[in-house]
């Protein structure tokens, strides 16, 4: 058997697609909240919200705005991951734990197919922010970089999602996940304010949440490098760092799972 | 040729021994049924013949390979349906299709035709295309039979294939099973609390109870060894004179007359029924109807463990059952144990 089994690592990732483009509601429904809060949150908060070391022209909108796309990628790629425990409750786990295909390749699937839809929401979101009134300063080459960012970032959260799957079996572990980790991970990163200037404990914990370098290398993507607190080549490296524990993490957990 | 032998198969999940000590083996396309009351231990050996579940104790191989040290290997050359629903009921049939023949590596023109070839076995070839949340239960559970063939797989799991199905359904799906056990040359293994069900499909049943084989045999020997059936005779005029002719025939084991009846305790039931008739037709006596009963397999189950299957399940089965699942739970999170 092959460890890396591409054949298979395809089949989930169509599966996770086929769902996604059959489900429009639920995806209209997933972009309603961050839609809003960019909307009504960085228009209402813009004339308010002072950035003195924005460069000219940035305005709160714009800052927000990287947020709510990093927003956007943690949440859909989260519950993409814990999809595992919807599989297991309609049992669709078993038909899948029951072929030949390596545990390795189950995840690697998994991860590409939940890191797939968590773009294309994001990538809508991106568009759509243009539209309520966001500049993108970065231009074309920010914009392609950006998307190398968001998978990065999205990958990272599929596995930490796939890894919490992998130990919950129910779905009040569900919204465990999302209220202790997913909602601090969202609040601690920077994403609706900037991340300097914090009381010192707050600062500590902002650098350990891994969606921190996700929105600051989004925004100088995005919005060009005023408003980073940390060089790219750092965030690029948690980032990736961040990915692959997750990944390698997600393997070892799951591994373990058995189907009952 | 022989693909599956089990050597002192064991699992325990902590205290409890869900399967016990089980030895057996099964022959090349047989039809093969394992009969218990639920929490028997049917599932827990069927998972083990099918990797899901590691053994705790001795060894099982499946067409040639070990279950434990070439998991692989045996999970490519079976299919199984299981108990409950496992399926996407968000992808059409052929979504949930393609999805299991590519997982087996199958390639897209060997896809295709095996695909029209299997919703033909289970008549759903006009309903390929249709969401599965839109399917009856009945069609779920045939798709899923169908999906378990995809991949040609030598033997086929079927673990409680008609559990809550209509009794038509049923039926069908019995026909289904027997046909493609048959046209497919495919060894099916059937797990079942129903005795009529075992008795009409299998060619061999082990019943199973408290992780157990009790007996195992085709269902007509397992019969037999009971060794009675029940003839009932009703004879409107000269049901005496009948019952002094018959008396003393040494194969009537036991004789009971009650308001216009005679029942007649014998062996072969089926073979002896003529010779009465005839003995009536001698003695001018007129039968007007007659009734043959054969023991069941659920007076098989009576026999080797002194209950009905029914009594089995309300007491040690149910009780089985729930220990089995606090510990399946515990060990899903305790840290020491491995899947695959």
């Amino acid at each position: 058997m092959k460890i890396i089994d591409p054949v298979a690592v395809y089949t989930l990732w169509l599966r996770d697609v086929t769902r996604f483009f059959r489900a429009r509601s639920r995806v209209i429904g997933s972009l309603g909240m961050p839609f809003f809060f960019l909307a009504f949150l960085g228009t209402g908060m813009k004339s308010y919200i002072a950035l003195p070391d924005a460069a000219p022209g940035v305005e709160y909108l714009d800052f927000l705005m990287p947020g709510i796309i990093a927003m956007i990628l943690l949440f859909g790629s989260i519950v993409s991951g814990l999809v595992v425990i919807w599989d297991r409750q309609f049992g669709f786990l078993k038909e899948i734990m029951i072929t030949p295909v390596s545990r390795v390749s189950i995840v690697l699937g998994r991860t590409a197919g939940g890191t797939t839809t968590a773009l294309i929401q994001a990538i809508i979101m991106l568009i759509l922010s243009v539209f309520i009134g966001a500049k993108i300063t970065g231009g074309v080459v920010g914009v392609i970089v950006a998307i190398g960012f968001m998978i990065l970032i999205s990958a990272g959260f599929v596995a930490l999602g796939i890894a919490f799957a992998s130990l919950i079996d129910d779905m009040s572990g569900f919204q465990l996940v999302m209220n202790f980790l997913v909602f601090p991970l969202f609040l601690l990163s920077g994403a609706m304010f900037p991340p300097q200037n914090l009381p010192p404990w707050m600062g500590a914990l902002t650098y350990a949440d891994p969606l921190t370098y996700g929105v600051d290398a989004l925004r100088g993507c995005l919005i060009g490098p005023s408003m980073m607190v940390l060089p790219m080549w750092v965030d690029f490296t948690v980032l990736l760092g961040f990915t692959v524990s997750m990944v390698l993490l997600s393997v070892f957990l799951f591994n373990r799972v058995e189907v009952d | 040729m022989t693909v599956i032998v089990t050597e002192s198969t064991t699992k325990r999940f902590g205290d409890l021994v869900a399967v016990d000590n089980i030895s057996f083996s099964i022959e090349d396309g047989e039809l093969f049924g394992l009969l218990g009351p639920n929490g028997a231990g049917k599932t827990t050996l069927l998972k083990m013949l099918s990797t899901l579940l590691r053994p705790t104790g001795g060894s099982a191989h499946v067409c040639g390979y070990d279950v434990q040290r070439q998991q692989d290997d045996v999970r490519r050359c079976i299919g199984m349906t299981f108990q409950d629903p496992s399926t996407d009921t968000e992808l059409t049939g052929r979504e949930n299709l393609d999805f299991h023949a590519r997982m087996y590596g199958m390639s897209r023109e060997l896809r295709k035709a095996r695909l029209k070839e299997v919703m033909m076995l289970v008549e759903l070839e006009d309903k390929i295309d249709v969401q599965l949340k839109n399917y009856s239960e009945g069609m779920r559970r045939r798709l899923e039979i169908a999906r378990g063939l995809m991949h040609h797989p030598q033997v086929l799991f079927l673990d409680e294939p008609t559990v809550g199905l209509d009794a038509q359904t049923r039926r069908k799906i019995w026909d289904y099973i027997k046909d493609l056990n048959r046209r497919e040359n495919v060894t099916v293994i059937i797990t079942t609390h129903y005795m009529d069900e075992a008795d009409y499909l299998c060619s061999r049943v082990a019943i199973i109870d408290r992780g157990r084989i009790i007996a195992i045999d085709t269902p007509e020997k397992l019969k037999d060894s009971i060794g009675v059936d029940i003839v009932s005779l009703r004879i409107d005029d000269g049901i005496d004179t009948f019952v002094d002719r018959v008396k003393t025939i040494e194969w009537i084991e036991e004789l009971k007359q009650h308001d216009g009846y005679v029942d007649l305790c014998v062996k072969n039931g089926d073979t002896v029924i003529p010779k009465l008739i005839s003995i009536a037709n001698d003695e001018g006596v007129l039968v007007s109807s007659v009734n043959l009963r054969s023991p069941t397999l659920e007076d098989v189950f009576l026999q080797y463990t002194g209950k009905t299957i029914r009594e089995e399940e309300a007491d040690g089965g149910a009780h089985a059952r729930a220990v089995m699942r606090v510990h399946m739970k515990r060990m899903r999170r305790s840290a020491g144990r491995k899947s695959r």
